[in-house]
């Protein structure tokens, strides 16, 4: 045995270093766990001080042994490579293997065994733990808001046929693959639009707006027959006329009739509330700015400088602007905007505001992928003949969506995360219901529970939508 | 069709239908408010307030103008977004560098970070703080000391207040100092340009920094003392601390949590800044003989930072948008004290809401045209 440097561990002493190491680092591991787990103090009759700064210096003599390059040992070389390659990053190694050592028995106790879950009272929650009872008592007001218990069913039904409808698209086969985008762009939304107002609403109060809404679907499926160079004037007066013939002279009595489905009760916007309005708000406005987005991204990059200009206007002036205000406008200065007779619903007024408000980031998103791709697809698309509107849909907007799935990805999560806010106008989705059930004089003292619930849902929520964003765009990655 | 009518038609029929729509808007609000019996105008910003704010950096009560609490607003949602940013800037350095750590507990923990406080919504964690973990602070008269001068207690955190003495003569000393490192700065190239040798300007600016301000201590008559809060006792159990400078809870739940939400994106800014830095650079400048740090100064971080500025500024505007999430928590920032309590008493719905959309749009807008003119500068000039 040659003679051994212990400033420079190497390679002729490799099993002295080795055994040395690995007992001074296991000893500084066993110290904490013991420390946190059984709350035993093995170095307790050292003063305070040292006695607390043991398993540092321990595990960094032990982690100093045995950083030995090519030691011929491949789990050795994988510590060393990950988590010692000097003293200082053996010593931020240490340091978070403590805290993560150090913090598992207070969450796991906090969260699971000092938690009560039984009962359905307050009395139940006498532990340190969390008192996981008062989500369980609150948990219909927590997803429905303030829907009456006896109707839940109507949005459970609505949501589960929605995501039935909505998986169409993982089993269409190869022949109607073709029609899936006009079935998502087109009839899909349509149908959530009929179940939210007949189902989950229950009664005539979006009437205005589903007039828009046939209107369109009508003038898009005529629209079809139009021949393209009329095509812009058509979309521009037609759905508006129809619009007015439908409210005004066509079927206006009929239609209210239709829109009272028999036994099912009328429930106010207002009372809707909880997890299901979350998912509702972000469904819509994800329906909404998406369109509008993409006629503001085209608009910007249009030849005509009046309509770029306007484009601009109305991209900056969002995009400056906190949604806190935005809220605030459509609560107390849109009303004044509107005819005295003229009453939107407070919901939709919210809808229109995020809708205009994210529109304006998905604008910008989209002009990304449009200014990203080279000029000569524009080129060849016109050399062949192509006017700007086919251009855009079959060569233009293909390319450039694919190019900025990950933007309009963070952009609906942006959405979602920001629907909390409505609180502003007085609707309050599951945050807003947590801040109520928190001033329940029965239940005050479980703020805690309610956000860390919360929380959780949100995060499951936003890390699968970014999970499925980033294999989205794997999946549509293609090479140039 | 000629070509010029099919310009401009489509571009008429826009105007026309966006003109049509504002004035549908103007003419209904025009009626709407003669109806109600509310007449347009800013006067009402010269008028007394009546109002009391809870936390202003200036002089305020209910005696001055709506014009003075607007400021008081505007005031504290600088103060918000000036400390957010600075925390948010440090924490999100430091998590981007981890998460290109070769340490993989290191880099796993700081995407936990990430991925951690960037999937709740910034609203929640801001409830979090204030309504659940401040709650659980203790009393005035519990509060430990940290290092004998902080305490932190339910009612706020209390820090020693400065008290100067001379203190511009001390302003001026670091503004001469700053103007003294700047010159060196400029001789220091000049020399190195000429002569090719390179003078040790980093350790001289830190000497100046130092010395100078010392100097003032020293000569120019500046001293320091710091007043430190104590705690006075009111009744038989309420307790508050005098003297110092006091935080409300406020403004430190909304700070945490905009710093913790927006050093997510930051750091996901600096990761891809230093990883857009190719191999090939670092490589090609160790190879013509710079020692590592020089590689960090003179050819990653140019790089890197041209990359890693325009995402962070666009981060930083929107921590001063989401600043008036304060609302919520009753921080009177601009939106609570101006939109909520000046409105609800004035009524001057459109003025109000106005003024402050108009703000912060010329707050984004000045920053963005800043950014541009930045952009232009450091973009790499290709032939």
């Amino acid at each position: 045995m040659s003679k051994i440097n212990f400033l420079k561990p190497d390679k002729e002493n490799l099993n002295t270093f080795l055994y040395l190491g690995s007992f001074l680092f296991v000893i500084s591991i066993i110290d904490v766990f013991l420390n946190s787990f059984f709350s035993l103090n093995i170095t307790g009759f050292l003063p305070t001080s040292l006695s607390f700064l043991i398993p540092i210096i321990l595990g960094f003599i032990g982690l100093h042994f045995i950083r030995i390059e090519h030691s011929g040992y491949k789990f050795l070389d994988q510590v060393n490579k990950n988590i010692n390659t000097n003293n200082f990053n053996a010593i931020l190694s240490l340091l978070i293997i403590f805290i993560i050592i150090k913090s598992i028995p207070p969450v796991l106790s906090w969260f699971v065994f000092d938690a009560s879950f039984a009962g359905d009272s307050k009395d139940v929650c006498s532990g340190t733990g969390a008192c996981w009872t008062y989500i369980k008592v609150w948990f219909r007001r927590f997803m429905y808001g303030m829907y009456p218990n006896a109707e839940q069913w109507r949005i459970n039904l609505s949501f589960i046929a929605l995501a039935l409808l909505g998986s169409v698209g993982y089993f269409a086969t190869e022949k109607f693959k073709k029609y899936l985008t006009l079935y998502y762009v087109v009839i899909y939304p349509f149908i959530a639009f009929l179940f939210i107002f007949f189902f989950i609403s229950g009664g005539p109060i979006f009437f205005d707006f589903s007039y828009g809404i046939i209107a369109a679907v009508i003038s898009i499926i005529i629209g079809f027959f139009i021949p393209g160079r009329f095509k812009f004037y058509y979309f521009i007066f037609v759905p508006i006329t129809l619009y007015i013939a439908l409210k005004y002279f066509i079927f206006y009595e009929e239609l209210i009739e239709l829109g009272k489905l028999d036994g099912l009760n009328w429930v106010e916007t207002g009372a809707w509330g909880g997890l299901s309005l979350t998912f509702i708000i972000s469904f819509f406005c994800l329906i909404f700015c998406f369109p509008i987005g993409m006629a503001f991204a085209l608009g910007r990059r249009s030849d005509f400088p009046l309509i770029r200009y306007i484009s601009i206007g109305f991209i900056e002036f969002w995009r400056g602007v906190p949604l806190i205000t935005v809220l605030f406008m459509s609560a107390v200065m849109f009303p004044m905007f509107l005819p005295a007779d003229f009453f939107i619903d407070k919901l939709v007024r919210c809808i229109i505001a995020i809708s205009l408000f994210e529109a304006a980031y998905v604008a910008e998103v989209i002009r990304g992928g449009l200014q990203a791709l080279p000029r000569g697809q524009y080129e060849a698309a016109k050399s062949l003949g192509m006017g700007y509107w086919r251009m855009h849909i079959f060569v233009i907007l293909p390319q450039a969506l694919k190019l900025v799935i990950p933007g309009i990805a963070n952009t609906f999560l942006a959405l979602v995360k920001d629907t909390p806010l409505i609180f502003v106008v007085g609707l309050l989705e599951i945050v807003g219901m947590l801040n109520l059930a928190k001033t329940n004089p029965e239940w005050l003292g479980f703020a805690m529970e309610g956000y860390v619930f919360a929380a959780i849902i949100f995060w499951i929520i936003c890390y699968a939508m970014s999970k499925y964003s980033y294999n989205l765009e794997q999946k549509y990655k293609t090479e140039r | 069709m000629d070509l010029k009518l099919q310009k401009i038609i489509p571009q008429l029929i826009t105007v026309l239908v966006v003109v049509l729509v504002f004035g549908f808007f103007t003419y209904n609000a025009q009626i709407n408010m003669e109806n109600r019996g509310i007449d347009f105008g800013y006067g009402f910003l010269s008028q007394e307030s009546s109002f009391d704010v809870q936390f202003s950096l200036i002089e305020y009560d209910g005696s001055h103008s709506y014009f003075r609490a607007y400021l008081v607003g505007l005031l504290n949602t600088i103060l918000v977004s000036v400390i957010g940013i600075i925390i948010a800037t440090i924490l999100g350095v430091i998590v981007g560098v981890a998460r290109l750590s070769p340490n993989y507990l290191i880099n796993q923990f700081a995407a936990f970070y990430v991925e951690f406080f960037r999937n709740i919504p910034l609203l929640l964690q801001i409830f979090f703080w204030y309504f659940a973990a401040l709650r659980a602070l203790p009393l005035p008269q519990d509060a430990d000391a940290m290092l004998g001068v902080f305490f932190l207690t339910i009612k706020g955190l209390y820090v020693p207040a400065f008290i100067w003495e001379n203190l511009n003569v001390f302003l001026y000393s670091i503004i001469a100092a700053i103007i003294a490192i700047v010159v060196i700065r400029i001789h220091a190239r000049k020399v190195q340009e000429t002569q090719g040798k390179q003078l040790p300007v980093f350790w001289i600016s830190v000497g100046l920094i130092f010395i100078l301000p010392l100097l003032s201590f020293l000569i120019g008559g500046v001293s320091l003392s710091f007043e430190i809060p104590k705690l006075k006792q009111l009744a038989a159990t309420s307790f508050k601390y005098e003297g110092g400078l006091s935080l409300p809870p406020e403004l430190i739940a909304l700070t945490l949590s905009l710093a913790l939400y927006t050093a997510t994106f930051i750091a996901e800014c600096v990761r891809a800044g230093i990883q857009g830095v190719g191999k090939g650079q670092k490589e090609a400048a160790a190879s013509i003989g710079l020692n590592p740090n020089q590689v960090l100064k003179l050819v990653v971080m140019p790089q890197a930072l041209r990359i890693i500025i325009p995402p962070t500024t666009n981060q930083y505007l929107n921590l001063t948008k989401n600043s008036s999430l304060a609302a919520a928590i009753a921080y009177p920032d601009l939106v609570l004290v101006f939109a909520g309590t000046a409105l609800m008493q004035t009524g001057k719905a459109i003025e109000i809401v106005s003024i402050t959309m108009l703000t912060y749009l010329s707050l984004s807008i000045s920053i963005s045209i800043l950014m541009n003119w930045y952009n232009k500068k450091i973009a790499i000039k290709e032939k």
